[in-house]
């Protein structure tokens, strides 16, 4: 099919739709606003709803429904209102119904800003809500990725019947790249969803009930448990992530969609100045690529952790090294993007220097 | 042996857990019946909240959510929206409906969401063990309200129905009672209406329930239905607040 | 490798997002890598608008434009705030109908091209950008003139068809200006 020239934000929405995507329900917020607005426009085509709620606590509990009732269902936000949504999501991960929730960052905390920031990693990766659970993060760095992800976010969450979080921020949104999209067949050997709510007609007159409330604690930590034999499973194989320029690399950089793409030309300048620099690219920020470390930090000197944060991914960093090597960080937050000329910067303090 | 009464098969044969006196086994069982008589309990989809009323999902012999406190209008919605075809109500309590949930409800009401509310108020948080509603009555003392609801700083009660009412989306509101047989029966024609207002598409209808609460309130069940007709129904009073159809 | 890398600015209503659609359009569609990033939030209140494109024969990284081969500035406040962006010997390309200054800078090559005025000639103050579109592509050739026409041609689709011959009209009197000022 041929490559056709989208916005972030569109390309998200369209590529839910292709992969079967047909409920979404979503409240305003920049700047994310072009994902309900091409739902708003596009869902009614195919059959599907979209339904703007009075607020993203109500988005998020009309996706637990819709998820509940068997719907591959989407939901978008960007921070301060994924914020709003963390007390429905973890009702999602508790009862174990599959959704897709796409975070386009914004700078915080607070009301913060609107320009594009990586300060949502800890609540993205780490839980969020309350209780014990994972969401599997999925991070794209560029509009053709973003497009492949949301996709697979949707088979990963019908897999695992988790919510999967597409986790971009504002400047992939409102980038335009070119896209393709190929036809889409779900992957194989998905459960069948015999556990959703479509009335005891289709059941044999089973009764299927959606819920997370055990007030038994013996019953609620197998619950638990059960929910974390998930999760052993996600480390086990979901783990993505891509090593660039890696083989002889004296730093190694590691970041995370847009930092990633803006360390690329980082290190192409480095290149330049006959600095040998690699990225190290979480694909997965959940599970994080704690292996991947293992296979750079035999070659490398140093780590460097670029985030539009003040470090959070940082503490995974730390994790996945293990002190076998120093780490240092550059965060820029509050919205600012780190140019690739301030990375080339901290390369070169890190290499005493050299190549200036 | 002549069958001159059973259980509805709209309710499953597990022993409820509701105090002594409380009226939501009664109006658990009216919401049941409707749900057979119309011949829609198949196709059923139960909401149930956070209160009083959170197994109800054990009670109900239906497929069934179990919603987060005060979200099950939207819960509801998301159901309805993927099918349709589905009878999807939920059941909520007075701290649910009319505080945590306020926004659910009132914008559910306002998109005209065809779903059915079954608002059951016995102005007093019961689950969490008595504690002030928003439909507490002024003067009535709760846990939270030892010397009674002062209308200063404390307010005076959410006029559910009254409220919904001016919504123009909505297509039936009414507010009954249980605590007499009359009463029941009316209670039971609204719920009928109320549920084939959604079958036919007709959109958002809601049925407040003035319940009792024996324990909260520190009266016996008798006490309990004398004290909603002498106190509750001079500050909620029954009747249809809205009917697109101009029933009354 | 070639790399374009081309900051768009001027004020709302001047379709400064679009010549910079049409260039990641048109490149494109000659198979490169092309990214188009807007400024957006409250800086585009207040009416100023401004976009980063980038044409590369090589994966884009950083879509952020720095170092530009091209900056187009279509009023005053955008030759202040970008005209420090242009890389040495890149190109700055100003509207000369509204920019009443000449740039500080010395290190670049600058055409003043009075597009408000060239649109004017062609019936329609609205394809300004379009003239501004076509002196960038003749001083730059960031992509190639059919594809820029191709370009057009698909951002305005059947429904604007009409509009398609001013359009095209437009593009040659920029890149007309260009070669007569130019021999």
């Amino acid at each position: 099919m041929a490559r056709k020239l989208m916005k972030g934000n569109e390309a998200i929405a369209a590529a839910a739709i292709n992969a079967g995507c047909r409920y979404f329900f979503g409240y305003p917020i920049t700047p994310q606003n072009e994902i309900p607005e091409y739902m708003s426009r596009e869902l009614p085509k195919v059959g599907g709803a979209y339904v703007q709620a009075e607020s993203e606590v109500a988005a998020i509990n009309m996706v637990y429904g819709a998820a509940g009732a068997g719907a591959r269902v989407l939901t978008s936000s960007s921070s301060p209102g994924i914020s709003l949504m963390q007390e429905g999501i973890s009702y999602i991960a508790g009862a174990e119904l599959p959704c897709v929730l796409v975070n386009i960052m914004r700078a915080g905390p607070g009301l913060g800003g609107v320009q594009p920031a990586q300060a949502d990693y800890f609540q993205a990766t780490k839980g969020g809500g309350h209780g014990d659970y994972r969401v599997l993060v999925l991070a794209p760095a560029n509009l053709q990725e973003a497009v492949d992800l949301t996709q697979l976010a949707f088979d990963l969450a019908d897999k695992y019947r988790n919510p999967v979080m597409v986790l971009a921020d504002g400047m992939i949104g409102q980038l335009m790249e070119p896209v393709e999209f190929s036809p889409y067949r779900p992957a194989a050997g998905l459960p069948p969803k015999d556990w959703a709510t479509t009335g005891t007609v289709h059941s044999g007159g089973r009764q299927r009930v959606i819920n997370s409330l055990y007030l038994y604690p013996d019953q609620l930590e197998n619950h638990v448990r059960a929910i974390f034999r998930k999760y052993a499973e996600m480390e086990r194989t979901e783990v993505r992530y891509e090593l660039y320029n890696c083989d002889q690399a004296d730093v190694v950089i590691v970041a995370y969609g847009t930092t990633s793409r803006i360390a690329r030309s980082a290190i192409e300048k480095c290149r330049r100045l006959g600095l040998r620099v690699g990225l190290l690219r979480p694909i997965t920020l959940y599970p994080f690529p704690l292996a991947a470390f293992d296979l750079v930090v035999e070659r490398t000197k140093a780590f460097l952790v670029v985030e539009m944060s003040m470090g959070q991914m940082l503490d995974d960093v730390k994790i996945a090294v293990a002190g076998r090597r120093p780490i240092s960080f550059y965060g820029r937050t509050g919205g600012i993007v780190p140019t690739s000329e301030e990375i080339v910067k901290q390369v070169q303090e890190l290499l005493g220097g050299r190549g200036a | 042996m002549k069958i001159v009464y059973e259980k509805s098969r709209g309710l499953t044969d597990v022993p409820m857990h509701y105090c002594p006196g409380c009226t939501h086994g009664i109006i658990h069982k009216l919401v049941a019946e409707t749900l057979v008589e119309l011949d829609v309990l198949g196709r059923t989809v139960a909401v149930a909240p956070v209160g009083c009323a959170v197994f109800a999902y054990e009670y109900f012999n239906c497929d069934a959510q179990e919603a987060a406190h005060g979200r099950a209008p939207a819960v509801a919605t998301g159901i309805k929206r993927v099918h349709p075809d589905n009878i999807v109500f939920t059941y909520q309590g007075d701290g649910d409906l009319a505080s945590i949930g306020t926004a659910e409800i009132v914008h559910a009401a306002m998109r005209g969401e065809n779903i059915t509310v079954v608002f059951v108020n016995n102005a007093i948080y019961g689950m969490t063990g008595g504690q002030m509603a928003p439909t507490t009555l002024v003067g009535q003392p709760t846990t939270t309200s030892p010397l009674g609801r002062s209308r200063l700083g404390q307010g005076a009660p959410l006029r559910v129905c009254e409220m919904l009412a001016t919504i123009e989306a909505t297509a039936y509101i009414a507010r009954v009672s249980v605590h007499n047989i009359p009463r029941l029966n009316g209670a039971k024609r609204a719920l009928k209406k109320a549920f084939q207002m959604q079958i036919e598409n007709k959109g958002f209808s809601l049925v407040e329930v003035l319940s009792t609460c024996p324990t909260n309130w520190g009266l016996s069940p008798v006490d309990s239905l004398r004290w909603v007709e002498q106190n509750m129904l001079p500050a909620y009073p029954l009747g249809v607040y809205k009917d697109i159809e101009g029933g009354t | 490798m070639t790399e374009e890398r081309i900051i768009v600015a001027g004020f709302g209503g001047q379709g400064i997002l679009m010549i910079g659609k049409l260039l990641a359009h048109a490149g494109m569609m000659e198979g490169r890598n092309v990214t188009w990033l807007p400024a957006y939030g409250p800086e585009m209140r207040g009416g100023t608008a401004n976009c980063n494109v980038i044409i590369s024969d090589v994966l884009i990284g950083a879509p952020i434009v720095t170092e530009a081969t091209c900056v187009i500035a279509m009023n005053l406040p955008s030759l202040d705030r970008f005209e420090s962006f242009a890389q040495p010997g890149g190109w700055l390309l100003l509207n000369s109908s509204l920019i009443p200054r000449a740039p500080a800078r010395h290190d670049v090559q600058i055409l003043a091209i009075p597009v408000s005025d060239l649109a004017r000639q062609q019936g329609s103050l609205r394809v300004a950008n379009v003239v501004m579109l076509g002196a960038c592509l003749a001083l730059t050739q960031a992509v190639r003139k059919e594809s820029a026409i191709a370009a057009i041609e698909d951002v305005l689709g059947p429904s604007k068809r009409h509009l398609l011959g001013i359009n095209l009209n437009a593009l040659e009197a920029g890149m007309a200006f260009v070669t007569k000022v130019q021999v």
